[in-house]
């Protein structure tokens, strides 16, 4: 497997008022295919915004980002939001579904930016709700489900347009052990058995477990080199 | 189609205020329906093509100024004019004040001129040869509940009988009907026989209110016009003489400027429309922002999220104009058939549905506009960390 991600002396500077905060200082990385990532760190330390411009949420300031070869720091917004839609899967901390669609229109709506008819967008939805173990609950609204059903229908909305990146911005932060535990086994069992490639922020050593290596993150700097791929 | 769904979830994230905006947009409609019918109903009494080979010719002092009949004979010997009549306003009231229609002694050839009025040949002959004939048009007919053979009794505003007495009482002979369902609003009208008025008003005799004359060739009008304002040309009767459809546009803004007024309203209600609706969708708009963010993030370009905010809006006010406009139309339907043509309403129809619905979607885009590009601008992770 080749590389996926290739960081190259990525720095992200946010203005704040007159002062300008370096959040990212020249950072090299590369990410597999296939791989699994823990970003951990302090709070303040950047993984979230690393995690944002690995997922074209935000460009940098300065330094390049390649996704399976693509310079998506080049792109502009209509053509990174077309990039987004068809190559990454987002999972947030707080689910981040929309409260007035069904479990089964939330997992819908990556398709509706598709030329999937009505009928297709369906079975696709219903397929990867099946994925999380949520089919009977695919009519369910958001506030009928309890925190990590939630969290299972975001990401069977990231897996729906089949996405070769998953990135996850502390996607146990909101949920109970269980839940927990249940969240990481489904984002490992989609790396493992669906060879997705996920990056995920997280505060909770135990889910920095499931990862196939750690990377640490402090005050802007990648502090612990990237552990080889497992063979 | 596809994104239907999306626009009414966001409508209905909060019903109560949803309801409360589609019920105030679903009130300014109705109100739109209604006024906008009455101002057709005014055009169509002015712009009757069944007039346009008629003329009518008044003092050109005031239409209030009687003209001696003495000019009726030398109206009749002008070049193209085919036939003459003659009117005088009335004013007669029917038991209470509020029964107020147009009334008017008319001569009996009156009713020759106006073939778009459908009037029995029995009936017809019955108004020339009753002194105190009356005939009416059927919608006033149905509002009184009249029917021929009623004497009816009408109070004068203006003209006492030579006696003192101010009831005059007419005999309904005949009932006309317009051919035309849409000058349905012509028929409340009440006409009696101008032989029995000039002999028993107690003042003006022999005068007369206007004439209406027939012309034989409609592209002459101005010709004929100019001919019949000649006759009288620096006496102290001179005339105006012009087509029924400026005399009566005329005679409609005496009343007031319809337009105007039903402009001036429908501005100030919709003006309001305007700052409520608007104020709903930036709050609905403002709530949304992190859910905005996500559709962001999951690959909506920020023109698709600009397009589904001003689609959002201009839904609400279409369903909102549209409900609207179906109550004006069933009130219309529904004063028509109680009051008859006293109140001049035109049905709702087809053109007035059209510049509904346009008005809905300009206000719809206006104000959706503002929400909309706050939504179009938001970024991302500003929104989604909650700055």
């Amino acid at each position: 497997m080749g590389t996926l991600v290739e960081i190259r002396n990525l720095s992200k500077t946010y203005e704040r008022g007159k002062q300008k905060v370096e959040v990212l200082h020249h950072i090299d990385l590369d990410i597999e295919e296939g791989d699994f990532v823990a970003l951990m760190g302090p709070s303040g330390s950047g993984k979230t915004t690393l995690l944002n411009l690995i997922g074209g949420l935000d460009s940098p300031t300065d330094g390049s980002i390649a996704v399976a070869g693509e310079r998506i720091e080049t792109l502009g917004e209509d053509a990174l939001a077309k990039w987004r839609a068809s190559n990454v899967g987002f999972v947030f901390q707080f689910y981040n579904l929309l409260p007035m669609l069904s479990a089964r229109k939330n997992v819908e709506l990556p398709l509706l930016l598709t030329k999937l008819s009505a009928a297709e967008r369906r079975r696709k939805a219903s397929v990867a709700l099946e994925l999380v173990g949520l089919s009977d609950r695919a009519a369910h609204k958001p506030s009928e489900l309890s925190g990590g059903q939630q969290q299972r229908v975001a990401i069977a909305r990231a897996i729906v347009s089949d996405p070769t990146l998953l990135v996850c911005d502390e996607p146990t932060g909101d949920l109970d052990r269980q839940s927990a535990v249940d969240v990481l086994t489904l984002m490992q069992g989609l790396n493992r058995e669906y060879g997705k490639t996920l990056v995920m922020v997280t505060h909770d050593p135990k889910a920095a477990e499931y990862a196939h290596h750690t990377l640490h993150l402090d005050k802007g700097t990648l502090v612990t080199e990237p552990e080889p791929a497992p063979a | 189609m596809k994104y239907l769904h999306l626009i009414w979830a966001a409508l209905m994230r909060r019903k109560a205020r949803t309801l409360f905006t589609l019920f105030s947009v679903l009130a300014a409609f109705l109100l739109f329906g209604l006024l906008d019918s009455v101002r057709s109903a005014f055009n169509t009494a002015s712009s009757n093509v069944a007039g346009v080979d008629r003329l009518i010719s008044v003092s050109k002092v005031s239409f209030a100024l009687s003209l001696p009949k003495s000019l009726y004979a030398r109206i009749q010997a002008v070049p193209g004019v085919t036939q003459v009549s003659y009117a005088n306003w009335f004013g007669g009231i029917y038991q209470d004040q509020r029964n107020f229609f147009p009334s008017e002694a008319v001569a009996d050839n009156f009713l020759d001129l106006y073939p778009e009025w459908e009037l029995p040949e029995a009936q017809r002959q019955a108004f020339r040869h009753t002194r105190t004939g009356a005939v009416v048009g059927q919608s006033l007919a149905e509002r009184f509940g009249w029917k021929i053979g009623d004497k009816i009794p009408l109070q004068a505003t203006i003209f006492p009988q030579k006696g003192g007495s101010n009831t005059w009482t007419f005999d309904l002979v005949g009932i006309f009907r317009a051919k035309n369902p849409e000058q349905r609003g012509n028929e409340n009208i009440f006409f009696f026989n101008w032989d029995y008025f000039d002999e028993a008003r107690q003042f003006g005799n022999g005068n007369i209110g206007w004439y209406a004359e027939r012309i034989a060739d409609r592209t002459q009008t101005d010709k004929v016009a100019q001919a019949i304002d000649a006759l009288s040309t620096e006496s102290d009767h001179e005339t105006k003489t012009q087509t029924e459809q400026s005399f009566t546009a005329a005679l409609v803004s005496q009343f007031a400027d319809i337009g105007l007024i039903v402009g001036a309203i429908m501005a100030a209600v919709f003006f309001t429309l305007i700052l409520l609706t608007g104020n709903t969708m930036a709050q609905a708009v403002r709530e949304r922002i992190p859910e905005l963010a996500v559709m962001k993030t999951l690959g909506f370009t920020s023109k698709s999220v600009l397009g589904l905010l001003l689609a959002e809006s201009v839904v609400l006010l279409a369903i909102g104009a549209a409900v609207g406009l179906v109550l004006a139309g069933g009130t219309v339907i529904g004063v028509r058939a109680k009051l008859g043509a006293a109140i001049p309403l035109s049905p709702v129809g087809g053109a007035i549905w059209l510049r509904g619905l346009a008005l809905a979607a300009v206000i719809g885009l206006i104000v959706g506009v503002l929400p909309a590009v706050r939504g179009m601008r938001l970024r991302i992770v500003d929104a989604l960390s909650g700055r």
